[in-house]
């Protein structure tokens, strides 16, 4: 994968002056420094997010495509910026094709209603997988049942890789969609997406690819992924909540009806229709998050500064020394690919008989923040037979030093549990 | 402090319950049978009752998964509701919820037995209502019981 060579020969990171963006990190929790290893639920954000958004709010703020006025001009100017800077970070796909959303989840519902309520009919199939986040799981099945259309699933190997050699025997000329994730948010794996795509698209199908891990811990380059569907969360990528994208083709975008009707989506309203605006604006109905937007380009410009390659890279170092580390615990038990190599920065792990939220709370009185449950992946958990996971999930500012604290606290765990 | 505080949390007592909890299993001539989930973690508690035309609790046993707190908490509680009315056992659970949610004189509530080693869960505000998950199967399974509406679907 040429994503991973590149990643492997990037120049380190220089994560002592990086962390002093994070104004959060900077702090004591339970009289111990902050240690923040729940990044795949949502990143911290660097002041040069917070300061664009104050900024924004200080200055500039209006509605957008409204008025006349100059403040109105210039927040258009910064919302319609934004999303030019958001189509740079895709790998250069035009700004058009790039609908501003709530986040990944609003994105896939919106193609799931929209294009699949166009679509889909009884005994069409969409192909989803076992490893996918419950927001691309739900949208389809209430399409589904809408619809009639079937969902199949592509099952997991042990290893947390996906059975790929089902594909052929799954995709048929019956399937419509393939819905499948990029990296997964439990077990870290990276999905040979530009693989999958040319056999969904030998078989006419379409790919929907949720980035929401992707375009935060990975990088993504649409022009040569494959996909014809895109979908994100800013959040995730040290941008603020509530504002995220979807990215389509442009024929498919425009062959698919609006979702919700309201102001800024249409051009002409009479009494029984109305006519839509074009693409993106036909899908952004009502007043938007213009304050999110102008955060999540600053965000795109800080990861674009760093470069999504050497995030990998440094992410990847992280997962491989943790894994060595966690390895050395007796009863442990590391989910998803050995090779660091085949994942971003997500370890998830059970500890004998100590219990996730156990695991989460006694870390958490150490100062260190991991997550504890079914990561909204309840098939991955299925899967593997178990109810819960603890996870740890690495970013750019993360340190060698804060994985030894998360092995500190674990010793905890064990005296208690063992 | 924040160990000394760990320590309150994970008491011995708790942490036996957790290994071995008591009445664990499933009741064939249950006369009520109550599931409770945290859907946030994913805790999951099924309780049965049999409980006789004078509202007296003959049996009770619970089966699930969950975290230390959750587990100990429900094994405890079994303990506790043997040969008991409905009307104690709603009274059981009040001053447990007490308890949990900081009451000092529930803290000193001798009846609430070995519940006590729970107190400590009070300081953790998150899992509160693992400690709470069986005791919400209680409530509900005494409403279902008397015939009244329940709280959750
Ligand atoms: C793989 C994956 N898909 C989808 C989502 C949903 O993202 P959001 O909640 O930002 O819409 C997440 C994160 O929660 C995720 O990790």
């Amino acid at each position: 994968m040429t994503m991973l060579e590149t990643a492997a020969g990037a120049t380190p990171l220089d994560v002592e002056r990086l962390r002093r963006d994070f104004p959060v990190l900077d702090q004591e929790v339970n009289g111990r420094p902050l240690v923040y290893l729940d990044n795949a639920a949502t990143s911290q954000k660097p002041v040069q997010v917070i300061e664009a958004i104050e900024a924004y709010y200080r200055s500039d703020n209006a509605n957008v495509h409204r008025g006349i006025h100059e403040l109105s001009r210039r927040a258009t100017e910064l919302y319609e910026g934004a999303r030019k800077t958001v189509a740079r970070y895709l790998g250069g796909v035009d700004p058009e094709e790039v609908v501003w959303t709530r986040g990944t989840t609003e994105a896939i519902n919106l193609v799931a209603s929209s294009w699949g309520g166009a679509n889909l009919k009884e005994g069409d199939e969409i192909l989803l997988s076992v490893m996918e986040h419950h927001s691309n799981l739900v949208p389809w099945q209430l399409v589904a049942e809408r619809t009639g259309a079937r969902l199949r699933y592509l099952e997991l190997n042990d290893d947390g890789t996906l059975r790929l050699d089902d594909l052929d025997e799954l995709i048929g000329e019956r399937t419509r969609i393939v819905a499948l994730t990029q990296v997964s948010n439990s077990l870290g794996t990276i999905n040979p997406i530009s693989e999958i795509a040319r056999r969904v698209h030998d078989a006419g199908a379409l790919l929907l690819v949720d980035g929401a891990q992707g375009a935060a811990h990975h990088g993504v380059d649409l022009t040569s992924l494959g996909a014809d569907f895109y979908a994100f969360s800013g959040h995730k990528m040290c941008g603020p909540t509530g504002v995220g994208a979807l990215w389509g083709r442009r024929e498919l975008l425009e062959s698919m009806p609006p979702w919700q009707g309201g102001g800024e989506m249409i051009s002409l309203v009479e009494r029984d229709h109305s006519t839509y605006a074009p693409i993106p604006h036909k899908f952004e109905a009502g007043t938007p998050n213009i304050a999110g937007a102008v955060g999540l380009a600053a965000a795109v410009e800080y990861l674009e500064k760093i470069g999504p390659a050497a995030i990998l890279a440094h992410e990847q170092d992280l997962t491989g020394y943790a894994m060595e580390r966690l390895q050395t615990l007796p009863a442990i038990r590391v989910f998803g690919p050995e090779d660091p190599s085949m994942r971003a920065g997500v370890v998830s792990f059970v500890l004998g008989d100590a219990h996730p939220h156990d695991i989460s709370t006694i870390l958490d009185s150490e100062g260190v923040a991991i997550r504890a449950g079914h990561h909204c992946t309840q098939l991955v958990m299925k899967h593997y037979g178990v109810s819960a996971t603890a996870r740890a999930s690495f970013y750019l500012y993360n340190t060698r030093d804060e994985v030894d604290r998360l092995m500190d606290g674990l010793a905890t765990v064990h005296s208690i549990f063992a | 402090m924040s160990e000394l505080k760990l320590n309150s949390l994970y008491q011995q007592l708790i942490l036996e319950h957790y290994r071995s909890p008591k009445n664990r299993g499933k009741l064939d001539d249950a006369t009520v049978s109550i599931r409770m989930r945290n859907p946030t973690c994913g805790d999951d508690i099924t309780l049965q009752l049999r409980v006789d035309d004078d509202e007296m609790i003959e049996d009770v046993r619970f089966y699930g998964e969950g975290c230390s707190i959750s587990q100990a908490s429900a094994s405890i509680m079994t303990t506790l509701l043997m040969e008991r009315s409905l009307d104690d056992a709603m009274q059981i659970a009040a001053r447990f919820t007490a308890l949990m949610h900081g009451d000092e004189h529930a803290a000193k509530d001798r009846s609430l037995r070995d519940l006590r080693a729970l107190q400590g869960v009070s300081k953790f505000p998150v899992r509160i209502k693992c400690a709470l998950l069986g005791f919400d199967a209680l409530q509900e399974a005494v409403r279902k019981t008397r015939g009244e509406p329940a709280l959750e679907a």
